[in-house]
């Protein structure tokens, strides 16, 4: 049998064509077929088998789905690392909202997947446990995942599991579902709670969503979504039902192309996907409107200021106090705190502290952090003015498909390019979608990404899953 | 450059991160070229715009003054490091 | 009022400023809803959020909110409706999230005054520059352990409220007046318990001095001093010192302090060596507060008559004075017992001054002498009132009513119980008591030919012998009138 979607995998449960515990064993099985990976950095099968065996049954569609849980989410019964040596070895006592929802509706964990350490990447090359492989690549050239929700995208992609979520700052679910040729949302702001997610940057963090179809994240995100009283940034608002609603009629919508994304230097290939998915909309009688977005060039270095910013007040936490690894250098508590941090935290991780210390830091508030706070606001009214004029944005997800492991190693801007179509939604806190559509001249999935209005992921799911069903 | 070895270790002290001498220079290099990178903004008239701090629309939510009564000491405590009975435990610090 | 200091060369003026931070009187903390209790055991109050575990987040405490517009209205401040929690970033033990949720520039309130009084009658207002709220901080044990410090955070995310002074304060004694008057406002409005052995407030002083007329000079901060005789003694401490440094040639360092109360000094904190840059910005996790004008006016409908218009009432309508006056105030619990001595027999409203030495010197004294306050009080003020009625309709003497007060005390009785049961009520009928007079002046002959002769003392003895064959019951007053009348 072959499992590739969650709703037909649940048709197969209720109608006892398969198990539970025979659904898990071939998922346990994948998972060790294919450490090489190293999507996993908690995969324990007695684990599992405790979940199952102490399952109540729901009625749900969840019920015995077997998902991945991105290791940034704080779960009661598998450590939590946020794929850092600062927190190799903590165990909450708690449980993330997120995943206490996918839990009240009876889905299995397999395991913690590998991702950036502290979501801070586009490639999954700086966890604190290794890179992560990106499924597609040969033998010969590994390939990044994306990042930094890699090991829940290859994962997914892998087959190791039938869902996986993980979290999206800047780009960090959209970007890794087109490397990975998989469905990818990243939800509006506020939609699902922070709670119990490990933060790095506050106002731009999201909890959502890889699955192998559409229709599965309509479904996966109807379960994560929902207003948490523990999260002060969280939307009071009832969720739709996403998956019972997509509607494939898209006739009357206007779609916005914006003028700022057609970025020169970027591969002919991606415009060609773009194009055609262009076209695929025209025949389903949406309008096309060029619109503009005039800041979307300053989205980047918006981000690069506030994103770091934040991340180097979230993670002042991490001190060697309260929990996580402690350096053994502790003759005073400042040297404890400077060694446990230098030790503790990664390459990327402590550049991003540094900046973030910087921008904040007296006499530099103002022309950086402030700065890009405003200049966040005038991205944010751009979107707000184009959906004057269209319903729907549709760009490129990523400027390039899969590249090597290794590369844009040299200069951290250059991986930072990488979220140059993803961060200005993530600035302005709209939803996006990101769904495979082509493929690069090496034959490497590529992604289209869809972005809606504030709370309005119906549409999301509306046009992503007409795409999905007229893609060539 | 815009960010010297000096103001490299500066931030790394507020930042309680230790950065060693071999570390200084590449690590002020990838900064100061991130920090001109980002000073691309200034291109970008704000007058008269608002800094949006919070995408969030929503009010602030106000919580009813009822105390929870649970001890968690035995839970908070539990990851710690270093504790002794029920307090946390760090090197000394001296006034 | 000459607050200057005399230094070896020439007057000095102090000039200081309060920073004052008062627990915010509450169930559970500003963030999050760990009990605020003192004293429970070590890190029993704290919450996972308390603790700034990995994906932990705060919501706003609402009633601390309310407290803190109840604080600014006491104040006669501005209560700002918007205003934005800030995190002040900075590395500590006892200071989990590795920063303190406060508020920076926008605080919930704004500026405000505080009148202080002097012995004199004087008066002098000392301005509120703002009021904000923030999260206390654990605490840190540093001598338990030779290598090691032990950190408590069961007062970690309190709430606090930051009261920041103008440096209107020129002298050690209206700095205690100051911060006095602020704890006696706080603990009417209830938002504060005041108790500053339990640290609930505190203060950090920032002083420096100055040749009268000149510009400000450099000021130290004194931090956190939680006794009205430590902030008196440090304050006279470094105003010599930083006197002595002037005039000596040598320049002042803008330090911060500690006050070691054993020695007596102050000296410079070890561990804030490099100046604290806290990368103030606004909390992410928190929008801001936007407050509605009738949430701000329901508050302060709520708000008692406070002290310094109590004062203004007892003075004006109820003719005390202001020494009087200034006593009663100190205690809200004192003001309300005053007070509704006279909700209940408004007729005493003309015996004010009675009823006023009644509770500070008689009830006072014996509440101290049995170790309680007057909420514990076995007298009520109704029965108090009634007592003093006694005194006033002649019924009792203001002798025998001391001891019935003190029998009031034990038993709990009413006044006109213990009155009836001992037969206590003061005689006035002049037949008896002329009889009685007749008695005594007749079995005392010799000492009659002696007043007679001259020696008037005598008339203390007649006195005595009347009260003790009326058994203390003879209406003085009467008493001394008719026995003049026969002694002639």
């Amino acid at each position: 049998m072959d499992f590739i979607s969650i709703k037909e995998t649940a048709d197969k449960l209720k109608n006892k064509k398969i198990s539970i515990t025979e659904l898990s064993n071939i998922f346990i099985d994948r998972i060790n077929k294919n450490a090489n990976l190293n999507a996993y950095i908690y995969f324990d099968e007695d684990n599992i088998n405790h979940q199952i065996s102490s399952l109540f049954h729901q009625e749900s569609l969840l019920n015995g789905i077997p998902l991945a849980i991105k290791d940034l989410f704080c779960t009661k019964n598998m450590p939590t690392t946020a794929a850092s040596k600062i927190l190799k070895n903590f165990k909450p006592t708690y449980e993330s909202f997120v995943t206490q929802k996918l839990l009240n509706e009876g889905s299995i964990f397999l395991g913690k997947t590998n991702c950036d350490e502290f979501a801070m990447g586009s490639a999954n090359t700086t966890s604190y446990f290794g890179n992560v492989v990106n499924p597609l690549s040969t033998k010969k050239i590994p390939l990044v995942p994306g990042g930094s929700s890699g090991g829940s995208a290859a994962a997914v992609a892998a087959g190791l599991c039938l869902g996986a979520t993980g979290t999206d700052t800047g780009g960090s679910i959209r970007q890794p579902a087109s490397f990975c040729g998989i469905v990818g949302i990243k939800p509006t702001y506020g939609l699902c709670s922070r709670w119990g997610i490990v933060a790095f940057a506050s106002s731009l963090d999201q909890a959502g969503i890889f699955t192998n179809c559409v229709d599965d994240a309509a479904i996966l995100m109807e379960s994560i979504a929902g207003y948490d009283n523990k999260d002060s940034t969280s939307a009071n608002i009832e969720i739709p039902n996403y998956y019972k609603s997509i509607n494939n009629d898209l006739s009357g919508k206007t779609v916005g192309i914006p003028f700022e994304y057609n970025i020169s230097g970027i591969p002919e290939e991606i415009s060609i996907i773009w194009e055609e998915a262009i076209k695929t909309l025209e025949k389903g009688g949406v309008k096309i409107k060029k619109i503009s977005l005039p800041h979307t060039k300053y989205a980047l270095p918006t981000y690069y200021i506030i994103a770091p910013a934040e991340a180097s007040s979230n993670l002042a936490r991490y001190d060697g106090v309260k929990y996580g690894f402690r350096s053994e250098k502790n003759e005073s508590l400042d040297e404890m705190y400077e060694m446990t941090r230098k030790e503790g935290f990664g390459k990327e991780v402590k550049r991003r502290i540094l900046i973030g210390t910087y921008v904040l830091s007296a006499g530099y508030y103002d022309a950086y952090y402030l700065k890009a706070q405003k200049v966040r606001k005038l991205i944010a009214n751009d979107f707000i003015n184009s959906f004057q004029e269209c319903d729907f944005i549709l760009t490129p997800t990523t400027p390039s498909a899969a590249f090597p492991i290794g590369e844009k190693e040299d200069d951290p801007i250059k991986m930072y390019l990488n979220d140059i179509f993803t961060v200005p939604a993530s600035l302005a806190g709209i939803p996006g979608i990101s769904i495979p559509y082509g493929k690069s001249k090496e034959g490497l999935p590529l992604g289209i990404q869809i972005l809606s209005k504030h709370f309005d992921e119906q549409t999301l799911f509306n046009v992503a899953s007409y795409l999905e069903r007229n893609n060539e | 450059m815009k960010i010297d070895k000096k103001t490299t270790l500066k931030i790394a002290k507020l930042s309680r991160i230790k950065i060693e001498d071999e570390e200084v220079d590449e690590l002020s290099a990838q900064l100061s070229s991130i920090v001109d990178w980002v000073e691309k903004l200034n291109e970008v008239n704000t007058d008269n715009v608002e800094p949006l701090s919070n995408v969030s629309m929503a009010k602030l939510p106000l919580r009813k003054d009822v105390e929870d009564l649970n001890d968690k000491s035995e839970e908070v405590l539990s990851n710690a490091p270093d504790k002794l009975e029920n307090y946390y435990a760090v090197p000394k610090v001296v006034e | 009022m000459n607050n200057l200091i005399k230094g070896k060369k020439s007057d000095w003026e102090i000039v200081i400023g309060l920073e004052i931070h008062a627990q915010v009187k509450s169930n559970s903390k500003l963030f999050s809803s760990s009990p605020t209790k003192f004293g429970s055991s070590p890190n029993s109050q704290v919450s996972l959020v308390d603790a700034a575990m990995p994906g932990m987040l705060p919501v706003i405490n609402e009633y601390c909110i309310k407290q803190a517009v109840k604080t600014g209205l006491g104040l006669e401040a501005k209560i700002n409706q918007y205003s934005v929690f800030d995190r002040k970033n900075y590395f500590y033990a006892d200071l989990p999230q590795g920063y303190q949720i406060s508020q920076y520039k926008n605080p919930i309130v704004g500026e405000g005054k505080v009148t202080i009084d002097f012995r004199d009658g004087s008066s002098k207002d000392i301005r509120i520059v703002r009021l904000h709220l923030e999260q206390d901080a654990g605490k840190s044990m540093h001598d338990q352990n030779p290598t090691k410090t032990y950190v408590d955070l069961n007062r970690s995310g309190v709430a606090l409220m930051e009261i920041v002074s103008e440096p209107d304060l020129r002298s050690s004694e209206e700095t205690a007046l100051y911060i006095t008057k602020i704890r006696t406002i706080l603990m009417y409005l209830d938002t504060c318990d005041g108790n500053m052995q339990e640290g609930s407030l505190r203060a950090d002083v920032n002083i420096s001095v100055r040749k009268p007329g000149d510009n400000y000079g450099t000021r130290c901060e004194i931090k956190n001093l939680n006794s009205i005789k430590f902030i008196k003694q440090a304050i006279e401490y470094e105003a010599r010192r930083q006197i002595e440094i002037i005039e000596d040639g040598g320049t002042i360092e803008q330090n911060t302090l500690l006050f070691n109360t054993q020695s007596g000094k102050t000296k410079p904190m070890r561990s804030k060596e490099e100046a604290h840059d806290y990368r103030y910005f606004p909390d992410p996790d928190l929008l801001p507060l936007n407050l509605e004008n009738n949430f701000i006016e329901k508050i302060r409908r709520e708000i008692p008559l406070l002290p310094d218009q109590r004062k203004v009432k007892y003075i004006n309508e109820l003719k005390l004075s202001n020494y009087d006056s200034s006593v009663l105030i100190a205690e809200k619990e004192v003001s309300d017992y005053f007070d509704s001595v006279f909700e209940i027999h408004e007729e005493l409203k003309d015996s004010s001054k009675l009823v006023a030495n009644w509770i500070t010197s008689e009830l006072f004294s014996i509440l101290k002498k049995n170790e309680i306050n007057i909420l514990q009080s076995p007298i009520s003020s109704d029965y108090l009132g009634q007592l003093i009625l006694l005194i006033k309709t002649n019924k009792i003497s203001g002798k025998i009513a001391k001891d019935v007060f003190e029998e009031m005390f034990i038993n709990k009785k009413s006044p006109k119980d213990i009155v009836e049961e001992k037969g206590l009520i003061q005689v006035t009928d002049i037949d008896e008591i002329e009889s009685i007079i007749d008695q005594i002046l007749e079995t005392n002959t010799d000492k009659l030919k002696d007043y007679k002769s001259g020696k008037t003392k005598l008339l203390g003895y007649f006195i005595g012998q009347a009260m003790k064959i009326s058994k203390g019951k003879a209406n003085p007053k009467i008493l001394n009138e008719i026995l003049l009348k026969k002694l002639t």
